[in-house]
């Protein structure tokens, strides 16, 4: 059919469809946001308003629930929270990206005896459920003297522990060609040099995208902290909120709500800075693949 | 000189992968063999690990008889046999709408992608417990429309829904990767398929559906891994209950060797997950052949 001979209501075929997609879109949108909006609107509301209407703009904008939930229930103030958060989430960062690197090039480049295996072993840690390893690893760290402390939280990080991240790695390494890298050791460069000086710049939206993701999932992470920490002086933002909500969740939920913004605003902030590096990260595996 | 002579070192490549081999042996291969053996003792985590006997299979064979157990057995597939269909059938319907050349579409991108980064937070769970408490957010609409409240969490059947709510909600990641499936498809085939007349539906199963298997593979597992691991949601928005109605096991998992210091029967439950985690991909992988296509095979299955 040649579109001359379209007529009637179908011309405006085009138009319905965007009308629809949009609306869809947007109807989808807003009944999933509205949670968000809902926690952030409550975080300025007082109590009474949040049980009294399930608007989420605040008639009376209040800071209270901030000034009050930032004193916590406990001795220190959330600010405690937020600096040990950033001691377990930093070195785990830095621990995952340096060992990831190091060793998705060895993957990517080098003849290694049994690659195919220890390949294979990589990609088994991807789909290998965390709690088979929970009691043996607990046990281990507790021979160490490392309870309560956070090295059992980011010490494994250095040994490239996530195989998903060395895979992000190492698809984006064997996109790239080798020219640059040989041209590099014919001016006398050794490996090093070269992953360092040539690979790594190269790499850097990779390397990007690493970071956010465990970045991410540290600030999430709930099961490993609860495990191994157990004074509250060390306890991070997502145990810290638990626990707010086992004591004061009866009373004040602006104080609650107010936390859990603040809990999510590194994350919320990244996420639109960078949402670009996130997508790219999670479909590199999947597509290129 | 052909080839960068370094990357033909075996030494120097065995060193770069020596952190990965060093980490598996002892973060994940040790643990993983040394939970085996943990599941076929009496060991408990208040006694030195000297202490404990050897007790063979009992802590499986007792599995059965144990009530709670079954129970969370059963919450646990109905947990993932609803939401991983679900998620993935959102996921995928979100992204065909989404891959459109509409302006504006990348904000639609980003609002649906966030909750799957947010998700697992506690202060996700938190806000989740909110909206579903006696007097929170679900209940003050319906109150609003004159409907009474329902005790969301309060209910086995609604507490299972709620946390399944949860999951679905973080489709976002899923379909972020459907959507990059979808702007891989060529486009002269739908044209093709345009002037042979063949209508969107048609198009979009033979065409769309069967060039999108291998990205819908790739989520399947995904899910499925992940879902057998929930964690977070269920022990924060409910605590397993009421009456075990969200117990998944992994929070079994946990509350066996953490509050009752049961070390053996938990690590013998945390190897049954695991060989249901197992037998579910091993299964996925196996099944590929029969409904997964890959490019090459394309080449030689195109045109009419």
């Amino acid at each position: 059919m040649s579109t001359a001979s379209v007529h009637g209501w179908r011309r405006h075929l085009p138009l319905i469809n965007a009308f629809i997609r949009y609306g869809l879109l947007i109807g989808i949108g807003f009944l999933m946001l509205y949670p968000l909006f809902w926690m952030i609107g409550g975080a300025f509301k007082n109590n009474h308003e949040i049980f009294a209407s399930p608007g989420f703009i605040p008639a009376h904008p209040t800071t209270d629930g901030f000034t009050k939930g930032w004193k916590t229930s406990t001795e220190y103030t959330f600010a405690t929270y937020l600096l040990n958060t950033m001691k377990i989430v930093i070195p785990k960062v830095i621990l995952t990206v340096i060992s990831s690197v190091i060793v998705a090039y060895g993957f990517a480049r080098f003849a290694i005896p049994g690659r195919k295996l220890l390949f294979a072993l990589l990609m088994a840690t991807v789909l290998l459920p965390k709690s088979v390893l929970l009691i043996p690893q607990y046990l281990m760290f507790r021979e160490f003297g490392w309870l309560d402390t956070y090295l059992p939280l980011y010490i494994p990080q250095a040994f490239a522990v996530e195989g998903f991240f060395v895979f992000l790695i190492i698809q984006f390494m064997r996109s790239l060609p080798v020219d640059m890298e040989e041209a590099a050791v014919m001016d006398g460069c050794n490996s090093f040099q070269v992953l360092t000086l040539i690979v790594c710049p190269v790499i850097l939206p990779a390397i990007i995208s690493v970071a956010l993701f465990q970045f991410m999932w540290s600030m999430n992470d709930f099961l490993q902290p609860l495990i191994y920490l157990s004074s509250v002086e060390k306890y991070p933002v997502a145990l810290a909120l638990k626990m707010s909500i086992d004591v004061t969740e009866a009373t004040s939920w602006n104080e609650i709500l107010a936390m859990s913004v603040i809990a999510l605003a590194p994350s919320l902030i990244l996420f639109f800075v960078a949402q670009k590096y996130f997508v790219e990260g999670v479909t590199s595996g999947a597509v290129k693949g | 000189m052909s080839g960068a002579s370094i990357y033909a070192s075996r030494r120097a490549g065995s060193l770069y992968i020596a952190p990965f081999a060093i980490g598996f042996l002892l973060f994940t291969a040790f643990p993983f063999i040394a939970s085996f053996i943990l599941s076929l003792t009496d060991a408990r985590l208040q006694d030195q690990l000297g202490d404990a006997h050897f007790i063979g299979w009992s802590n499986y064979a007792g599995m059965w008889s144990d009530a709670t157990f079954r129970k969370s057995l059963g919450v646990t597939f109905f947990y993932v046999f609803v939401t991983v269909p679900l998620k993935l059938a959102f996921a995928l319907l979100i992204a065909v709408v989404l891959n459109f050349k509409l302006r504006g579409i990348g904000l639609f991108r980003t609002a649906f992608y966030l909750p799957s980064i947010l998700g697992g937070s506690v202060a996700i769970a938190v806000v989740w417990r909110f909206v579903f408490a006696g007097d929170g957010l679900v209940n003050q609409f319906l109150h609003g429309a004159g409907i009474g409240g329902v005790n969301w969490l309060g209910e086995p059947s609604t507490a299972m829904f709620s946390i399944i709510l949860l999951r679905l909600w973080q489709f976002g990641s899923a379909m972020v990767v459907f959507l990059a499936g979808l702007k891989a498809i060529p486009e002269d085939l739908y044209e093709a398929a345009d002037i042979d007349g063949a209508s969107r539906l048609r198009q979009f199963w033979m065409i769309t559906l069967p060039l999108l298997t291998p990205v819908l593979f790739f989520n399947f597992i995904m899910q499925i891994v992940q879902a057998f691991q929930e964690f977070n949601g269920p022990y924060i928005i409910t605590g397993g209950g009421p009456m075990k109605s969200t117990y998944l096991l992994p929070l079994m998992i946990y509350e066996e060797a953490f509050k009752y210091f049961n070390l053996g029967y938990s690590s013998a439950l945390s190897w049954v997950l695991f060989v249901i985690i197992a037998l579910f991909t091993a299964l996925a992988f196996w099944s590929q052949r029969f409904w997964v296509f890959y490019a090459q095979e394309r080449s030689d299955k195109g045109g009419h």
